[in-house]
């Protein structure tokens, strides 16, 4: 077990700036996130932190000694990776031992924790087969066998469900986070889905460009983005946008939505004024059929029932906005409908830079 | 041209194609397995009447065949070793890293290739003389080396990259250096692919006769005492096609075994 401090790491590839001064602190037996579209620099920070990369600049360090320019096999990690990376020319056995063996560890124990490994991921029945006669799903549990039996200070985890089917992944995705509980490894786990990220994340970094935009716990991420981005990558549809006006109005900051003035909005610090971008989410917009005094009038575009709720697509000041509603409702394509934002799940943003406004 | 048409056509091509380079193999085949005296008759059976051990059997007992096929083994064996030793480190460089440099010599190995051998014939028989490596087997080795140093580096090459990086970084993560990892994953990974190199040089040695012939007076390979044979001393026709029979052979058996390789090799070439 182990802390994890990045101190203003970078690597760049030619020209290319992968990781673009990121620090990150990561406490003892914590599971961090690394969340981020692909090419934003998610995998290079795992990998510098595992050692497969040399950084640029900044320094690494693991559970307080200073591991920059120390090669992977001392760092005292394991790793996942995307591709499961496991040896094709040994037996399940022989790769979960694999790193055990490194380290010299007496036969029986070496046998003892191989067994253990294999039983806490269900496939001690294979341990005599070679990766070709497994499927995907039963490689990627030896892959995490291999690297939980090493009893690592850090796991890293390379986007490690990606390559499964969807029902695998909800399944292992569970799994992963039951065995983070028992083996409290401090753990980075990368990976572009942000339901993966949502769900095991004990904090979130979302990443994009290089660096980290914003690091939290999943409920912050989801419920208070710092920006455009966050808000639009993270969440099933994602956060909708729209423009809006903000006014001052006997020293309370009103906000206008297509002329339409939403009640009781909180006072917002600053003298923010103007053209602003409105961030809120599907489910924090309430539908009618009639029209309301605070309604935002809105036509509809698409109903599609997706199990439990409703997406419904309308078209509301100019702007293309995702709403979910309860499976009963009913509307016609092309009717008016009249929508309400919960005034306290509106997100107000920097209509040029995206940025969110401070909010009270 | 309709479908069945260019089908019957290709197929054609194929069979025009397969007999011109197979004919000659057969016949050789046919008439080391034929009796002397059946050689010089004419007309001549197309199958050897009876089929006889003789022929191969009188080429076996010519003065110096058994030694020079000796000394051929022992070439082929040290140009293996040489060629794997030099050849596999640069293929698994090439695989691996991005040096300045590297597109360079990549093209540079091609080059040479394009360098005609018998140019550089007078001296390297003069070097030779005067490094004491003359009519040594050694020195036909470093000359087969030479040779054969290009397609070891692009076979390995093309071996490593079937190894993906990854392997060898889990295995740096599971406590490997470097080379260890190499060591016990790349390595035992690629090592049938090598041993295609391997074999691919054997052959290439084994066939050699250009430089074999020039470098050597007394220590003689196979290929060289053969051109000798033939060209200098005139050998009657059983010797000459036992002799082609005896040589072909090997190469054939080893081409079948490694085919899977060569293709990977040229899809790696040519893209």
């Amino acid at each position: 077990m182990a802390t994890i401090v990045l101190q203003r790491v970078r690597k760049q590839f030619g020209r290319v700036i992968a990781v673009d001064d990121v620090s990150l602190e990561i406490g003892d037996g914590e599971f961090v996130v690394l969340l981020g579209p692909s090419g934003c620099g998610k995998t290079t920070v795992l990998r510098c932190l595992a050692g497969l990369e040399r950084v640029d600049g900044g320094r690494v360090f693991i559970g307080g000694r200073d591991v920059t320019d120390w090669p992977p096999a001392r760092r005292e990690i394991a790793m996942v990776f995307q591709s499961y990376a496991v040896f094709p020319h040994m037996t399940v056995f022989d790769n979960i031992a694999f790193g055990l063996r490194m380290r010299r560890l007496p036969a029986a124990e070496v046998r003892q924790r191989v067994e253990e490994g294999a039983a806490l991921l269900q496939i001690d029945h294979l341990l005599d087969r070679y990766p070709a006669q497994l499927s995907g799903g039963q490689r990627q549990r030896v892959a995490v066998a291999r690297a939980i039996v090493m009893r690592p200070q850090v796991l890293l985890m390379d986007e490690p469900l990606s390559n499964l089917d969807a029902l695998l992944r909800l399944q292992m995705r569970a799994e992963l986070k039951r065995l983070h509980g028992e083996v409290r490894s401090t753990t980075v786990y990368v990976t572009h889905d942000q339901v993966e990220a949502l769900s095991l994340g004990e904090r979130i970094a979302v990443m994009k460009d290089g660096r980290i935009v914003q690091c939290d716990t999943p409920a912050r991420v989801y419920d208070t983005p710092v920006n455009q981005f966050v808000g639009g990558f993270i969440g099933n549809p994602p956060m909708n946008f729209l423009e809006a006006v903000l006014r001052r109005e006997e020293g309370r900051q009103v906000v206008e939505v297509a002329g339409v003035r939403i009640p009781g909005n909180g006072p917002v610090p600053g003298d923010a004024s103007g053209t602003v971008l409105l961030g809120i989410r599907p489910e924090h917009i309430a539908v009618t059929l009639e029209p309301v005094p605070d309604g935002i009038p809105a036509r509809v575009l698409v109903l599609e029932p997706v199990g439990p709720q409703q997406l419904l697509t309308v078209e509301a000041g100019g702007a293309v906005l995702k709403v979910t509603t309860a499976v009963e409702f009913h509307a016609a394509r092309g009717s008016r409908v009249w929508l309400r934002f919960d005034p306290a799940r509106i997100r107000l943003m920097d209509a040029h830079s995206g940025q969110a406004l401070p909010s009270g | 041209m309709s479908r069945p048409a260019r089908q019957a056509l290709l197929a054609v091509t194929v069979a025009l194609l397969a007999t011109w380079v197979l004919l000659p193999l057969v016949l050789i085949a046919l008439a080391s397995f034929t009796p002397r005296s059946q050689l010089y008759a004419w007309p001549r059976p197309l199958l050897p009447q009876p089929w006889s051990a003789e022929t191969m059997r009188f080429f076996f007992q010519a003065q110096g065949v058994l030694p020079s096929t000796l000394n051929s083994l022992l070439v082929a064996a040290l140009t293996i070793g040489l060629s794997v030793a030099i050849g596999a480190p640069a293929g698994y460089a090439l695989s691996r890293f991005r040096f300045p440099g590297r597109e360079a010599f990549r093209l540079g190995i091609l080059a040479t290739k394009m360098f005609p051998a018998t140019i550089l014939a007078v001296p390297l028989a003069v070097a030779f003389i005067r490094w004491g490596l003359y009519d040594t087997l050694w020195g036909v080795a470093f000359v087969h080396t030479a040779l054969a140093l290009p397609f070891t580096i692009i076979i390995t090459m093309s071996v490593f990259l079937g190894v993906p990086l990854e392997l060898e970084e889990a295995a740096m993560t599971l406590g490997c250096s470097r080379l260890q990892a190499f060591r016990r994953v790349a390595l035992p990974i690629a090592l049938p692919g090598l041993a295609a190199a391997a074999i691919f040089t054997f052959v290439l040695s084994w066939n050699e006769v250009f430089a074999a012939t020039i470098l050597t007076l007394r220590n003689r390979t196979l290929p060289a005492l053969v051109m000798n044979a033939v060209g200098a001393a005139g050998a009657p026709l059983d010797y000459r096609f036992a002799a082609g029979f005896f040589m072909i052979v090997p190469a054939l058996i080893i081409i079948l075994l490694i085919r899977r390789y060569l293709l990977t090799l040229w899809g790696v070439t040519v893209r």
